[in-house]
């Protein structure tokens, strides 16, 4: 996805002029994201950088990028110190619109999810396969992580939540048959990212709500997948004292959303 | 084949005719008639009043539309009429004449219901060419972040609480600004002389949005506006830099906020579906300045928005028809005695058999 387009880097990013441009990695929801490195050569950080949208008012806009910015960073120091995995914050800047944080080597659920149905096997993917449900299960505990210390992510999609992958590209993958290739996609640690939109509450709404925005997205997004949402939400049950009350919250958040009248 | 199509869910009544040549022709638009119902200013269209407005209306519309074509009923494959959602009573006396219709012309067992927002998203593709995009459809009722998706036009985000047209309306309504043409139309007059941004309430989560915050605080404050930039009474509303805050100012705050939440969880879709396409569609899809935005957003990720003109982004009976004819066409039928109406009926619930799984 990553376009033609030329996009510039904020400073101090644009200095050097000795080494290349870091690649553009994708363009996310409202963000660009480079791989580049930051404080030292050796360590790989991924750069969220938010330019000017030039369809919204600059007042608008700089205020809201700052909002995110500072949401963002806060959310990451807080999650980090108190134990919940998300990439470590290194350093933002809101006026330039950047935020550098560790760079997570894997790929988002989105991505690991559709290389599972759809390689080879189309729909005929196991969905009660021990690999895909384990993923739910520790995607389940870390939300329930994240609500337990009182954050609400605001924009829970499976384009922001990732699997870091800890074996290097082509380590023996091809020795493997394809259901263990198939298999692997799903293997590792589960990591929480994208705190722009994030509140601190502890309000079982904010977290129904936040659990739902997840669930109509994977219904939306994987719809031969839907099934399995139930064993995100079956860990989630298990990981927390109150989470119990915040799942009956979202069977009226559910209610409410199908009722909404909807008139031409 | 050749379908006619019946819209009333709302405060317009259309009439359209289409038809359908061979296979991967463009469809060809035969008559395209609507007739309005004004509800009387500072008031918004009742169920009843609009009702009675469609039942007077529509057998002249359809004579109208059989005589200035030329067809005949005999040439017609399939009668399409709007199911749902809408208002109840509206909706109930378009699928009466549906239904009359149907019986007179020998059709009584080729009597299609059309989701409304299936109409719309189908006519934007099928008049934009747009093969594959993210929708969003904004209307008087509706405001969807829509993308296809084996078999379904999936919803990925909406508004928590009320519709964007909604919210428009009654915005026009606090500061009385009149429903004739429609309030969206003269809201987007009077921001063009708007210079000053108020701080209004910015309320997005993930690909879902809120209005009512917004609203709420206009009706608070709509009677504190300064009459013009020079009225000096202490009490009224003042931007942060002191400014005087006038009725065009707070219309172009209102579209320079609520437009760029629609524009920011479309792009949030679009990245997430990997989409490069954007279809604006439904009523509110013919303001300018929203059409505008949207462009800007999908020439910064490198993609290309679409959008109708009035003809066909306000509801219209071709966009039945044509929704319809495409269900027609892949067998669907349906007979007068199983031919309700339901105010409720989400977009995703309709099987969409006439396309391809991946698109
Ligand atoms: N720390 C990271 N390491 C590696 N890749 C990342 C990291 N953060 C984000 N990404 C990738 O970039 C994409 C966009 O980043 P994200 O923070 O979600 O921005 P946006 O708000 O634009 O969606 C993500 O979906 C993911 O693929
Ligand atoms: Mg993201």
């Amino acid at each position: 996805m990553a376009q033609s387009t030329t996009h510039t880097l904020p400073p101090p990013f644009n200095s050097s002029s000795t080494t290349p441009k870091p690649p553009l990695i994708t363009q996310g929801a409202e963000a660009l994201l480079y791989k580049t490195t930051y404080l030292t050569p050796s360590t790989p950080i991924a750069l969220k950088h938010r330019p000017k949208k030039s369809y919204r008012h600059p007042t608008l806009d700089t205020r809201l990028t700052k909002a995110r910015i500072l949401a963002e960073a806060r959310v990451l120091v807080k999650c980090k110190r108190e134990g919940v995995v998300v990439p470590a914050v290194l350093g933002a800047d809101w006026e330039e619109g950047w935020l550098a944080c560790e760079w997570i080597e894997g790929k988002t659920i989105r991505a690991a999810l559709d290389g599972y149905l759809k390689r080879d096997v189309g729909e005929e993917a196991d969905l009660r396969g021990e690999g895909v449900r384990g993923l739910m299960g520790r995607i389940g505990v870390v939300l329930a992580k994240l609500h337990g210390i009182g954050v609400v992510h605001g924009d829970l999609t499976t384009s922001n939540l990732m699997v870091r992958q800890l074996e290097r590209e082509g380590d023996g993958l091809e020795s493997l048959s394809l259901g263990e290739n198939r298999e692997k996609g799903l293997e590792g640690e589960v990591v929480i990212i994208d705190f722009g939109l994030a509140t601190q509450s502890v309000q079982d709404e904010d977290r129904a709500v936040d659990l739902y925005v997840l669930e109509r997205a994977f219904g939306s997004t994987h719809p031969q997948a839907e099934g399995l949402f139930e064993e995100v939400l079956r860990v989630y049950g298990e990981s927390y004292k109150g989470a119990k009350v915040v799942l009956r919250r979202l069977e009226d958040v559910r209610l409410r959303g199908r009722k909404k009248s909807m008139i031409g | 084949m050749i379908a006619l199509g019946l819209e009333g869910s709302a405060n317009k009544l259309g009439i359209g005719l289409i038809s359908h040549p061979a296979q991967g022709k463009p469809p060809i638009i035969l008559a395209n008639l609507r007739h309005t119902y004004h509800a009387p200013p500072g008031s918004g269209f009742l169920p009843k009043e609009t009702a009675k407005h469609h039942r007077s209306w529509i057998v002249r519309l359809v004579k109208q539309t059989l005589q200035q074509t030329g067809i005949t009923p005999s040439q017609i494959s399939c009668i399409c009429y709007t199911k749902g959602p809408g208002m109840g009573a509206p909706l109930q006396s378009v699928a009466v004449a549906a239904r009359t219709i149907a019986l007179l012309w020998g059709l009584e067992d080729k009597l299609i219901g059309v989701n409304h927002c299936v109409g719309h998203i189908e006519m934007g593709r099928a008049i934009t060419r747009a093969s594959n995009p993210v929708v969003l459809y904004v209307s008087g009722g509706n405001t969807q972040v829509i993308a296809y998706s084996h078999y379904r036009y999936r919803i990925f985000g909406e508004a928590l609480d009320i519709a964007i047209g909604n919210c428009l309306d009654r915005f026009a309504r606090a500061l009385n600004i009149p429903n004739d043409p429609a309030p969206g139309y003269n809201i987007e007059q009077l921001a063009k002389g708007g210079k000053e941004l108020v701080d209004l309430p910015y309320a997005v989560k993930g690909m879902d949005c809120s209005f009512s915050g917004i609203l709420a605080w206009v009706e608070g404050l709509a009677d504190r506006l300064a009459s013009d930039e020079n009225d000096s009474r202490a009490d009224r509303l003042k931007t942060e830099e002191g400014k005087v805050v006038t009725p065009a100012d707070l219309c172009f705050s209102l579209q320079e906020t609520v437009f760029a939440m629609l524009v920011e969880i479309t792009e949030r879709a679009m990245a997430h579906v990997g989409a490069e396409q954007v279809l604006i569609v439904g009523g509110v899809g013919c303001n300018e300045r929203l059409q505008q935005m949207m462009g800007l957003m999908a020439r910064e990720r490198g993609g290309s928005v679409y959008a109708t003109d009035e003809r066909f982004c306000i509801d219209n009976g071709i966009m039945i028809a044509q929704a319809g004819l495409l269900a027609y066409g892949t067998g669907v039928r349906g007979t007068v005695e199983d031919s309700e109406t339901t105010q409720r009926f989400r977009t995703d619930e309709v099987y969409i058999g006439w396309r391809e799984r991946d698109g």
